[in-house]
């Protein structure tokens, strides 16, 4: 392996020759080796939140047809290093009444249980922290720590806003943990039934390695195979960020930030980079899970398979920040009502079509073939359009159902100029 | 000892201290906390015996939805910053004089254990756990009954749930 | 297999170490002049009425229930999913059958108007 096309891997190997050679044992240089690997995701995550956030304020300015950061740096580029040191000479206060050891436990809680996702999140080939066997699961595990950190810092604020914004925390992203996790469940029942191929490297469980090689072509993307289960993943992650539209938690014009209304300075830092960071590392899991990871031409060279899996993760964070400057805020019932009376419903239908459709085409097609391969596809990409098909057709009937709600009022005329009055000898416009 | 023996030694002395906090602190909502961080220790046992399906799953119900729960109708019925229940009430003797009773118990059931001192034997590294679990689960021969028991078991709680909570009005 | 958490294990301990150093050292860089009025409670600049805790519905707390439902059913269908490639028909009918039974137990939900947020 080149420095150039794979530099982890021999920094890594030079490393691990170099220990071996002055005769350290083989744990401490295991323990330095995997450090040395956490330090690297680590800094990772944390410095890219400081691009990302130059990022969305730029692509929200130009989306709002505003410039956005300009006068730091070019093209703004320093903005976030000159907000990073005004945050960090900020006076740290605490309110009255506030549980302290725990007001401050929140934000640390916050990044850690962001950071923790990074861990099993697969870069480019060989390029992963660690590949759990359970690492599907050990993410869902790891983002109900974030819940709890939201929950302590609204309860520790003695802040009835914070309170309201706690509550709410619980009701939106509890709920929204159902479809998330239900979605999850088809990516691993489709890389499941992979398993026997062999010379692909998947291997039984749930690791997001496995799961990226099972999308080892085109036709095997699992966004053909489930757009639906992708697009229940994608909207119920955004939830679990609380972003606009779900950014119930913090709402501005209502309670003014929610939970972190009363954190300031550094600890105020860290929410808004945990929130950030979450908001990238959901991009990169929508991408990882059902667009193929860093899979692309030429990503035998695992420099390549990085730069595959940033341009990829960085389109689909673009589709984040896009949500969150078009719509507005959704009302807490309607909320709710479309988590449990529309997405959780339809997780529940997709992951039982998909395990019957699944088995019956896999006992019926040799899906080592690449025909089997294209069959199983197409067979779930059809019924996928079927469900989608039929969602449309019972909501049109719904909403064809619903009364006609009478108008309260007649719609008032838009402020625009008085028109000119119409005499004889004005022009014709 | 082994690093393994070390790590584990501070994980459940965390654990006990952990639990001990739990019990003896007079903030409800603080108690709570220190429940999450006994049953995260519970998971991170979970990962020394090589369990790690087991330690997802822990942090996950646990910490994830019963703690959550937990912190909830503490501040649901509770005054949320200030208020603290008393600690013990005039039977915490019987209940300490039973609990060492529990404890001298099972530590003399487990010393008569020939497992007691065995070590772990090593799992094959061709095998998943989680695959087997999974085959095992819907497998009519083991465990097919329990594993449809438990949906049934599931209903019952949910509408439990909803009778105890809901009926009221 | 233990090998592959000392990642997640040393990752826990620099991952909390990220956020805590930065606090640290913004609270001994920062200037510290405390006063009263900055200490109250943050509330639009309207003193606070009142204690904190106000009587919240118990709504919120029904649909906490149900997640904790659902929670623990797809705990059950991942090793279920994982196992896939190895299951006969039969088999997947019974996780089926399986996430079935809870179907029912929202479809009750929801009829009762547990789901409804009044």
């Amino acid at each position: 392996m080149g420095f150039f096309s794979d530099p982890i891997s021999f920094l890594a190997d030079w490393l691990t020759a170099l220990m071996t050679n002055a005769g350290w044992p083989e744990g401490l240089i295991n323990v330095i080796i995997t450090f040395l690997g956490v330090f690297v995701v680590a800094n990772f995550g944390m410095l890219f939140v400081i691009f990302l956030i130059w990022l969305e304020r730029k692509l929200a300015a130009r989306m709002q047809d505003r410039l956005g950061p300009n006068r730091v740096g070019p093209y703004g580029l320093m903005q976030t290093i000159a907000d990073i040191v005004k945050l960090f000479t900020k006076e740290d206060t605490t309110p009255e009444g506030a549980d302290k050891v725990v007001f401050n436990l929140a934000p640390i809680m916050a990044v850690l249980s962001v950071l923790l996702i990074w861990a099993v999140i697969p870069f480019a080939e060989g390029w992963i922290g660690t590949d759990l066997n359970v690492g599907v699961l050990y993410i869902v595990a790891v983002g109900s720590i974030g819940i709890v950190a939201t929950l302590i810092a609204g309860w520790s604020s003695n802040n009835k806003f914070a309170l309201l914004g706690a509550f709410r925390t619980v009701a939106q992203l509890v709920s929204y943990e159902v479809p998330m996790v239900l979605s999850l469940l088809i990516p691993v029942l489709l890389a499941g039934n992979m398993t026997n191929i062999p010379g692909l490297g998947v291997e039984s469980g749930m690791g997001l390695g496995s799961i990226v090689r099972a999308q080892h072509n085109w036709y095997s993307i699992f966004f053909l195979m489930a757009p639906l289960a992708a697009l229940i993943f994608f909207i119920s992650s955004i939830a679990e960020v609380g972003r606009t539209p779900f950014d119930l938690l913090e709402a501005e014009s209502e309670i003014v930030a929610g939970f972190h209304i009363e954190y300031s300075g550094a600890k105020f830092a860290m929410i808004f980079a945990a929130e950030f960071l979450h908001a990238f590392t959901i991009s990169v899991l929508t991408m990882t899970i059902f667009f193929g990871g860093w899979q692309g031409p030429g990503d035998s060279i695992p420099l390549v398979g990085w730069a595959w899996f940033m341009v990829k993760s960085l389109i689909v964070y673009f589709l984040v920040a896009w949500v969150r400057t078009t719509l507005p805020r959704i009302r807490i019932d309607h909320m709710l009502n479309y988590n449990w009376k529309f997405l959780t419903p339809l997780a529940l239908v997709l992951l039982i079509s998909t395990a019957l459709v699944d088995r019956i085409v896999v006992d019926a097609v040799d899906i080592s073939m690449t025909q089997g391969q294209i069959v199983r596809t197409l067979s779930h990409l059809a019924a996928n359009l079927l469900i989608a098909w039929a969602t449309i057709a019972i909501l049109r009937r719904r909403q064809a159902a619903r009364p006609t709600r009478q108008p309260v009022a007649s719609p008032r005329p838009v402020a625009r100029p008085p028109e000119p009055e119409t005499t004889a000898d004005a022009p014709a416009a | 000892m082994t690093a393994l023996q070390i790590i584990f030694l501070i994980v459940s002395a965390l654990l006990l201290v952990s639990a001990f906090m739990v019990v003896t602190v007079p903030n409800l909502v603080r108690a709570a906390l220190w429940l999450i961080a006994a049953l995260f220790m519970t998971g991170v046992v979970f990962v020394l015996l090589d369990a790690g399906f087991l330690a997802v799953v822990q942090v996950v119900v646990y910490i994830g939805a019963i703690a959550i729960l937990f912190i909830f109708a503490v501040m649901l019925t509770r005054r949320v910053m200030t208020d603290s229940g008393p600690q013990t009430n005039a039977n915490w003797w019987l209940a300490g004089l039973f609990s060492l009773a529990l404890f001298g118990g099972i530590s003399w059931i487990l010393l008569g254990w020939d497992g007691a001192n065995a070590s772990a034997p090593a799992i094959d590294p061709g095998l998943d756990t989680v695959t087997r679990l999974g085959t095992e689960l819907v497998n009519p021969d083991a465990f097919i009954l329990p594993f449809e028991v438990a949906s049934v078991l599931l209903l019952a709680a949910l509408i439990g749930a909803v009778v105890v909570a809901w009926e009221r009005d | 297999m233990l090998d592959s958490w000392l990642f997640v294990g040393i990752l826990i301990f620099v991952a909390i170490g990220f956020p805590a150093v930065p606090i640290l050292v913004a609270y001994f860089i920062g200037p510290k002049r405390p006063n009263p009025i900055k200490k109250e409670t943050y509330e639009c600049g309207i003193e606070t009425v009142g204690e904190t805790w106000v009587q919240f519905k118990v709504q919120y707390y029904i649909y906490a229930l149900v997640f904790l439902i659902f929670d623990v059913e797809t705990v059950f269908l991942f090793p279920w999913a994982v196992a896939f490639d190895q299951l006969p028909l039969f088999a997947v009918v019974e996780g089926i059958i399986f996430i079935i039974i809870l179907v029912g137990g929202l479809v009750y939900a929801w009829n009762r108007g547990i789901l409804e947020w009044k």
